[in-house]
């Protein structure tokens, strides 16, 4: 992809979220979960950064702390330079038109309620109050069009139609307000394989007609390998790796992705060699002392159980492991 | 005219005409809240004119009694000398009437806390939740013997009998809004989860309109179903509060005041002023709930039937 820019876009500094806790008048406290921990990313203009990891790692958690669904517990968010995680929602109005989501689930994110066409046109009324009929028609028709739909669609209903077209509805609406920065939280995890391939297209095409950047989340490795530019891979709430996807996939050098890595089958039918782990992954109401991989990691010593590994550059890709920075792995 | 098409074609008229209890139900509703509604064109008498009553005609058995009964009045007659047919008529027009805005004014009350406590949630859910709990562990019928019959010894009966349909309908509109608000609470936690509740949060709608316009059309469903069992509820208490003497004054009797005033003379014979309010009453309560079942049942297809 374009790697020509490099002006950060989306600064993501030691942001810290954790949920429960609390318990007041006539309610008990619940178990506070440490669903983030420390992450710090930086997402440059035009990339395409994937964010990859097995489930409950934290990466919708920080997929919606991005947005300004769920404020951080602690850290920062940064667009273009300027602070965002703490605004209240009218200083916040000139980032929502340049930030957009794209949901997971293609049959919840649409109102039942509202045919495809209001759900189109919400955000431009919001947004932009003084524009005629005329021109939020044309608008609308132009982005249904741009992401492979009928515009004759506008008079029908969410659950008229498939996954795949709800999810390029989905699409549409995320497009609506022209914006620099999408965020995909497993835009096609929920959708056929064959439907899989025309959506990412369809968010290809987008991003180089508009210039996009993404935050993708996803757990396929290949759709990774396919669409991103840069990957990181999450482990419990902590960025174990952080690479350029070419780099990532020749030579991964965290213990956790060469793991993951191991289990994609090989369509050359050399098979699958996975790297066997033990145990399972600890749950994050009760994080393991420093490295959070050690309980599995087979190269783990007593070292990793004590302190905590920062993100640190090791020639191709950043890791945060104690085994390669020694260089035991 | 196209709507209206759509409409007659669609599933649930289609599931409407196959039941036929509801269809049954649904005509009797329709037959009597017409036949209130137009009661000053229908009814023979007008039972408020005082000079059209005569005192001579009191109790008289309905017009098929062949020794007592008088062809002018087919249902008979009631203490006063009203014309029972007439009476009945301008009771169901206010018992009704009642029924109606109480539930109206519930559901405003209860649909406004439940969506607020619901989205808010946090301290407002938990005020509101617990007020509704103190709510409900006063009965309809305590709160409200206790407002109106304060109420009538503070200003009078004379005052009171004036705005006793008013009264009634603050009373029993207030009293019954946690069960709105509990539901719509419910479907509201329900809904806020979902997706398209943070697309529409993405998008940096605010959170009234993401409110109203989002999450309230698709909390309707129950809400719909909820309001014919308390238009139903709503009319009961009305009788019940009336047959105690705390509703309806006697010259505008509702169809509660009329059960209460037939029932002193039920011992010397005259059942018909007692029970043939009672069986409108009963039709029309069995009617709409039987209505509001069905309607249960059509919009909540997952809920298991036997």
């Amino acid at each position: 992809m374009t790697e020509n820019t490099k002006t950060p876009l989306v600064e993501i500094e030691n942001v810290e979220m954790r949920f429960g806790g609390g318990g007041g008048f006539l309610s008990s406290p619940q178990p506070v979960v440490k669903a983030l921990n420390d992450v710090s990313l930086t997402i440059e203009k035009g990339d395409a950064f994937c964010l990859v990891g097995e489930s409950g790692c934290g990466k919708s958690t920080l997929a919606r702390t991005v947005i300004g669904l769920n404020p951080p517990s602690a850290g920062q968010i940064k667009y273009n330079g300027n602070r965002i995680d703490n605004l209240n929602s009218r200083d916040r109005q000139p980032f929502t038109k340049k930030m957009q989501m794209i949901f997971q689930n293609p049959y919840a994110s649409l109102n039942p309620r509202m045919t495809v066409y209001q759900t189109l046109e919400e955000p431009l009324k919001i947004h932009y109050p003084a524009m005629s009929r005329a021109e939020i028609r044309s608008k609308v028709e132009e982005v249904m069009l741009s992401v492979g739909n009928d515009p004759t669609w506008g008079e029908r209903y969410p659950h008229e139609f498939s996954g795949g077209q709800r999810q390029r509805i989905s699409i549409a609406r995320a497009l609506m307000l022209d914006p620099e920065f999408i965020v995909a939280d497993e835009p096609i995890s929920a959708l056929d394989v064959s439907i899989q391939a025309q959506v990412l297209n369809v968010m290809m095409d987008a991003q180089k007609e508009r210039n996009l950047t993404y935050l993708f989340i996803t757990h396929d490795l290949s759709v990774v390998e396919h669409f991103g530019s840069r990957v990181a891979v999450m482990y419990l709430g902590r960025v174990c790796e952080l690479s350029h996807t070419n780099d990532l996939f020749k030579t991964p050098r965290h213990p956790y992705t060469q793991a993951l890595l191991s289990a994609i089958p090989k369509i050359d039918g050399s098979g699958v060699n996975p790297v066997k782990m033990s145990g399972e992954v600890p749950t994050a109401m009760d994080l393991p002392s420093g490295c959070v991989f050690h309980t599995r990691c087979p190269y783990a010593k007593e070292r990793c159980s004590r302190e905590i590994p920062a993100l640190q550059d090791n020639g191709d890709t950043k890791t945060a492991c104690f085994a390669v920075e020694e260089g035991r792995v | 005219m196209n709507k209206l098409t759509a409409f007659l074609g669609s599933d649930f008229t289609y599931r409407f005409r196959k039941d036929k209890v509801a269809v049954v139900s649904f005509c009797i509703v329709v037959f009597l809240v017409l036949s209130a509604v137009f009661a000053p064109l229908i009814a023979p008498y007008d039972p408020y004119d005082l000079k059209s009553i005569d005192i001579m005609d009191s109790e008289l058995p309905p017009s098929w009694n062949e020794d007592e009964g008088d062809e002018r009045f087919l249902l008979g007659t009631d203490p006063q000398g009203r014309d029972m047919l007439s009476t009945i008529l301008y009771g169901m027009r206010i018992s009704l009437m009642i029924g109606f805005f109480a539930v109206l004014l519930q559901a405003l009350i209860g649909v406004s806390i439940g969506l607020l406590s619901g989205y808010v949630g946090g301290r407002v859910d938990a005020f509101f939740m617990r007020l509704a709990d103190i709510q409900l562990s006063l009965s309809t019928l305590m709160v409200a013997i206790i407002t109106l019959a304060v109420f009538q010894a503070a200003f009078g009966a004379a005052l009171y009998s004036e705005l006793a349909i008013f009264m009634l309908v603050l009373v029993i509109g207030i009293a019954e809004w946690p069960q709105y608000a509990r539901t719509v609470r419910a479907s509201v936690l329900a809904e806020k989860h979902k997706e398209y509740v943070d697309a529409a949060r993405v998008i940096g709608m605010s959170r009234s309109r993401i409110m109203l316009r989002h999450i309230l059309p698709n909390t309707l469903s129950p809400v719909l179903v909820i309001s014919t069992i308390q238009v139903a509820n709503a009319i009961i208490s009305e009788a019940a509060l009336s047959f105690l003497g705390l509703g309806m004054p006697v010259n505008k009797p509702s169809l509660g005041s009329l059960i209460s005033s037939g029932f002193e003379f039920i011992f010397s014979g005259s059942w018909w002023i007692t029970v043939i309010p009672s069986i409108v009453l009963i039709l029309l309560i069995l009617s709409i709930n039987m209505l509001g079942d069905w309607l249960r049942d059509v919009l909540n297809p997952k809920l298991y039937k036997d």
